[in-house]
């Protein structure tokens, strides 16, 4: 059994509404300091066997097909580990 | 490094990346001529953008001039071609902007920022008149409903254009969706918006004043969308180019709602002299049009525009494409109560430049300059292209291949069974799918929405005065003959409008078209402005503005030449408008217009046979006058309850979905000496089928007849469930429904 993990976070370039909020809301709160809030997604996936490169590949190509929009999101894919 | 205009002087030979921006080398060659010396990066970056297709009309220019040559004279037209929208006038001192935009590529790319961003992008052009935006449409078309790549793009496109039009809180009256192979990998998103506002309230984006402020203000300017204008919109797409995509635009609604609000307080307040929206090319757009709309200078501080993005170039602010930004020109006396309203409404502003009359548009960067040009060799002295057209070869063929040697149903059962499979094919399936989606009634002033044959909106609630606006567009029509085709368009549209009792009085296009460097294709586009030209001459209403998509191909297919026309009308009291659906058991159903053997791409042939070939229906454009007249004054004295206009799949898909509206029933015959295929199925035009309260019949047939319109009764509404057409066959309800609503959620609740 392994844990891996996709983080899915819209482009540097690309307008992020939610952060925007986010950061709005902070200020509004008196959380100060905060420069910038981004917003993204984290899927936290098992495998049934090892995490080998095969399955590490194929979870890359799983989360450009389906987690991530790859047109305005990067994602990582890492393995967690100690699971 | 920062390249200056100092800079450009000293080293002529640099290497400048014109290809990649998309310049072609005369091009590239004529902004040196023009400047004297080679462009800046900014400069570059300024003329790339705004010499694009989609920016300049380059190639769309020498026909577009005929809508203003053959522009039929109007009193109801205040403000034409050429500003953010034309303007209508429509009595009691109210005024309405409407307007139609592609945004095709980027949905395409990201279908549902693309549809989002479409939609935003117009809503601020009708703001920028210094109109409260009331009410959208979108006219879609995509691939064949079973391509994979459709079930990508569609629930995509449709749930953008929900997802902004709904947060704006702004009603989505209507439209149309069609699918066709032309448009797979190259769908078409066609977005309307209309505004309202009084006559005095009309704002013209011109930049008067010398030592008036430059104002940008709304959204931050980031790195989105870059190149969007000449990269996107300008060529073809290519698989082996993938570094593209990364030119999306990300929307966000709640700031544009914020910013209509905002325009309105300003305008309102008269604070502000003009504000411009930011669409394609940004900045670089908005401050030489502005610039040269008016006094023809201006200077801008380029470091005081606010950043999301702080490593952006002085060429990417330039160009960039962040949404929900406009552009404010507001003189030194009113600056503080102007920044008092949009730091109340939480819009970021900042004061970049000022207008000059010097004739230039110079743009400093901390202090060095870089770029000094004549705004209005960017904005309209770009390159025009006589490009050549010419009919294809294959035209002639296609229009021989006429669809007489198809097979027709002849017995009832075949008449029964071609029904119900044409109500069950794609283009005339109930959309209910996806304009559910969308919501047809906030705001309270919709008086009719899809299905019906237009949208129908309240603007004054104490006299009942309001507009109705349809779009149509059948690229089968145009290919076929794309003169026709286009007027084709323009009736279809026309008529839906005067179907609900309003007169219609103005248009707006949107042109979609494959490669204008693609001869045959700038021949169907030249046959298409002249027949929309023609078109609109005859029927009395202008074009008010519009926009031309082109490159709408993939490899060496281009689309099918869609010319989508949006005709608005004006009713003076929506409370006697005609809804589409019949009600009342025992009226009279009457059947007005002429119907021929009319089959050249039809539905029919495309459905059963998969077959397009021949000519498309004839039009008459005085015909389709006298029913609009014949309709309006039927609402107007209250002379007819329901009606509904024919057009795709003919008399039997008008009737079927007039029964569906409430669900009733009708007996039908066929009148004598018609066959009764061609009876169901031709797509005749200028026809209407109209339910008659008996009371009022031997009025509306004295009307029809005192105008000599040709009118058969052909049936009589029931209650019974069942649409039987006599001595033919008959089905029930339910059974038409089910067919009729089953496709499209069939297809996407997978």
């Amino acid at each position: 059994m392994a844990r891996v993990v996709v983080d899915v976070m819209l482009k540097s370039e690309i307008l992020d509404p939610q952060g925007k909020a986010v950061q709005g809301a902070f200020g509004r709160l008196g959380f100060d300091g905060i420069a910038s809030v981004r917003q993204g997604k984290r899927f936290e996936i098992e495998l049934d066997g090892e995490a080998t490169p095969e399955a590490i590949a194929e979870i890359e190509r799983a989360a450009a097909t389906l987690l991530a929009n790859p047109v305005i999101e990067d994602f990582t894919v890492h393995v967690e580990a100690g699971v | 490094m920062i390249d200056t205009v100092e800079l450009a002087a000293k080293t002529p030979d640099q290497p400048q990346p014109w290809g990649e921006l998309g310049l072609k080398q005369d091009e590239y060659q004529r902004i040196r001529d023009i400047l004297g010396r080679r462009p800046t990066n900014a400069e570059l970056a300024m003329y790339s953008v705004m010499w694009s297709e989609h920016c300049s009309y380059k190639s769309s220019k020498v026909h577009l001039r005929q809508f203003g040559e053959k522009a039929p004279q109007s009193d109801a037209l205040l403000v034409g071609i050429g500003q953010n929208a034309g303007v209508v006038d429509i009595g009691h001192g109210y005024a309405v902007t409407f307007k139609i935009e592609s945004h095709n590529h980027p949905s395409y790319v990201e279908p549902y920022q693309g549809a989002a961003t479409g939609v935003g992008g117009i809503v601020r052009d009708i703001l920028a008149m210094g109109a409260r935006p009331v009410a959208v449409m979108d006219s879609l078309r995509f691939g064949p409903l079973d391509a994979d790549d459709t079930h990508r793009v569609l629930p995509g496109v449709v749930a953008g254009v929900g997802g902004y039009g709904n947060c704006l809180g702004l009603p989505n009256i209507g439209g149309e969706v069609v699918f066709d192979p032309s448009y797979a990998a190259n769908p078409l998103v066609n977005a309307l918006c209309v505004g309202v506002m009084k006559h005095e309230d009309i704002h013209l984006a011109n930049a008067t004043g010398v030592g008036n402020k430059v104002v940008l203000f709304g959204a931050r300017t980031g790195g989105d969308g870059i190149g969007g204008a000449s990269i996107l919109a300008s060529e073809s797409f290519d698989d082996s180019k993938p570094s593209k995509r990364p030119a999306v635009q990300v929307g966000d609604p709640f700031m544009e709602k914020v910013l209509i609000e905002c325009c309105l307080e300003l305008f309102e307040a008269q604070v502000v002299e003009a504000i411009q929206d930011l669409g394609a090319a940004g900045i670089s757009c908005a401050t030489s049009e502005l610039a040269s709309n008016g006094d023809g200078g201006m200077y801008v501080q380029l470091e005081k525009v606010l950043l999301r993005d702080p490593s952006l170039t002085p060429g990417e602010i330039m160009m960039s494409e962040s949404q929900e930004r406009m552009m404010g020109i507001v003189t030194p006396e009113n600056l503080d109560a102007f920044l008092a309203i949009t730091t109340r409404w939480d819009v970021e502003t900042a004061v970049i430049g000022e207008v000059t009359g010097t004739g230039r548009l110079i743009i400093d960067w901390h202090g060095e300059t870089i770029a000094d040009v004549d705004p209005r060799t960017v904005a309209h002295d770009g390159p025009v292209y006589e490009r050549p057209y010419a009919r294809p070869d294959w035209q002639d063929s296609l229009q021989a291949d006429g669809p007489g040697e198809l097979p027709r149903p002849g017995t009832g059962d075949e008449l029964r069974g071609t029904l119900l499979r044409l109500l069950a094919s794609p283009n005339l399936a109930s959309k209910a799918w996806i304009t559910d989606q969308y919501d047809r009634y906030v705001l309270g002033n919709t008086v009719l929405a899809q299905p019906e044959d237009a949208g129908v909106l309240r603007i004054d609630e104490s006299t009942g005065l309001g507009v109705a606006i349809a779009t149509d567009g059948n690229g089968r029509y145009a290919k076929l003959d794309p003169y026709t085709g286009a007027q084709l368009a323009l009736a279809e549209a026309y008529r839906n409008v005067a179907t609900t009792g309003a007169t219609p009085l103005a248009v707006t296009d949107g042109l979609n078209f494959g490669s204008p460097e693609d001869p045959a294709v700038m021949w169907q586009f030249a046959e298409a402005i002249r027949g929309l030209a023609d078109g609109c001459q005859a029927l009395g209403t202008p074009v008010t503005g519009g926009n031309v998509s082109l490159y709408n191909q993939t490899g060496d297919a281009a689309i099918l030449p869609t010319a989508i026309v949006g005709v608005l009308g004006v009713l003076d009291d929506v409370a006697r408008r005609t809804p589409q659906g019949f009600r009342e058991p025992g009226q009279v159903i009457y059947l007005l217009g002429e119907t021929r053997d009319e089959f050249g791409g039809s539905e029919w042939a495309w459905a059963e046979h998969g077959h397009l070939g021949g000519r498309p229906p004839s039009v008459d454009l005085a015909a389709e006058r006298e029913l609009a007249e014949i309709l309006v004054n039927a609402s107007r004295d209250g002379l007819i309850d329901a009606a509904h206009d024919l057009s795709d799949g003919g008399l039997a898909v008008a009737l079927v979905e007039s029964v569906l509206r409430h669900g009733v029933g009708a007996r039908v015959w066929v009148p004598d000496g018609l066959d009764p295929f061609v009876f169901l199925f031709s797509e005749s035009q200028a026809r209407a089928i109209v339910a008659v309260p008996r009371s009022e019949e031997v009025r509306f047939t004295d009307m029809c007849s005192a105008r000599r319109f040709a009118h058969q009764r052909i049936g009589v509404v029931d209650d019974g469930g069942v649409l039987d057409l006599q001595g033919q066959f008959s089905v029930p309800v339910d059974d038409l429904r089910t067919a009729h609503e089953s496709t499209l959620s069939s297809a996407f609740d997978a």
